[in-house]
């Protein structure tokens, strides 16, 4: 089976981000004043050949883990959906 | 330099290294050899130390340094940390060393997101790595800078870790990136493994205004010395790690 996976990659809290910090500066700028919180991250998208949505998640989180996000300043969110095959 | 023969220096070159031949040159004007060794390459034996030098490994895709870990050459790298071989991580070798966890934490972008090009005083509060060993507690170095990504963080227990362990090597006089603690080098518990975001083998030659980077590499170079000389008399090497 192929599963359709997304890892959001974003800094852990407490670990500056000097990028999103920069962003909220300027929303003041643009009339954006009720807008608190703001975090910058980066997507991935890819495709998993796996027998179940365990081991599909099973390996998108072990490349998370080793390669797309760095735990030491970072968290990455996975997600996993079934992709359907029309007959 | 006291050694009987040439200190063997390998300059791990990845695609998109750029300071690999200033790394060479002075190396070579402190009285090594020096080798430039592309990622691809296996084995490291026959070196007496490593230079991780600067520049975009990989083009800095992803993170800086997060796939530079994983060239083939990494594994010698390590094994040859393990051996207790002095390793440089030099800026951009800074960033590959600690996503290879060879050293702890992370570089992050430098607080203010600006590139950062200029000379910088730093000072030397550790002696207890291969690049500090030659020099004195509280001397001030006047060493270059060239980085986007040299804001060094890491937890705070960590910090703390390294500051009893007398793991940071070199503090920034003033902090020109937001680095934790103005770290501006880290060395491994052993001490053998170190990185720094500035850049010693520029400041090798009065040409380029600064002399205080030869302090550094010749204690590399002397540590290196050193360790042959231990090897070729007692075989086993230390441990080392984060």
């Amino acid at each position: 089976m192929k599963f359709a996976v997304v890892v959001e990659v974003s800094a852990l809290p407490g670990i500056s981000d000097p990028e999103a910090a920069t962003i909220e500066r300027a929303l003041p700028l643009l009339g954006f004043d009720r807008i608190a919180e703001l975090s910058a991250g980066r997507i991935f998208h890819f495709v998993v050949d796996a027998d179940d949505p365990g081991e599909a998640r099973s390996v998108a989180e072990d490349l998370s883990h080793r390669l797309l996000a760095n735990p030491v300043i970072q968290r990455a969110d996975v997600t996993v959906s079934p992709i359907e095959v029309s007959a | 330099m006291t050694a009987e023969r040439q200190v063997n220096v390998a300059v791990v070159v990845f695609p998109g290294s750029n300071c690999e031949h200033d790394a060479v040159e002075a190396l070579s004007s402190l009285g090594a050899t020096a080798e430039l060794v592309w990622h691809t390459t296996k084995s490291l034996d026959g070196f007496d130390a490593i230079v991780v030098p600067g520049g975009f490994a990989h083009g800095d895709y992803l993170r800086c340094g997060a796939i530079a870990r994983f060239s083939p050459v990494m594994d010698a790298v390590r094994e040859a940390a393990e051996a207790g071989l002095p390793v440089l991580g030099i800026c951009n070798g800074f960033q590959v060393l600690t996503e290879a966890h060879l050293l702890p934490g992370a570089l992050l972008r430098n607080a203010g997101l600006r590139f950062m090009c200029d000379v910088v005083e730093c000072e030397v509060v550790s002696i207890s790595s291969v690049l500090t060993a030659g020099a004195s507690v509280g001397q001030r170095l006047k060493l270059p800078i060239n980085h986007f990504e040299g804001n060094y963080t890491c937890s705070v227990a960590m910090l703390r870790e390294l500051e009893a362990g007398g793991r940071i090597p070199l503090r920034y006089v003033s902090n020109p990136n937001g680095s934790m603690g103005a770290v501006a080098a880290v060395s491994s518990k052993t001490g053998n493994v170190v990185g720094l975001m500035p850049h010693p083998e520029r400041a090798c030659s009065h040409l380029t205004g600064s002399v205080d980077g030869q302090v550094l590499l010749q204690s590399f170079l002397q540590a290196a010395a050193d360790e042959a000389a231990m090897s070729a008399t007692a075989p086993a090497g230390r441990p080392a790690g984060d």
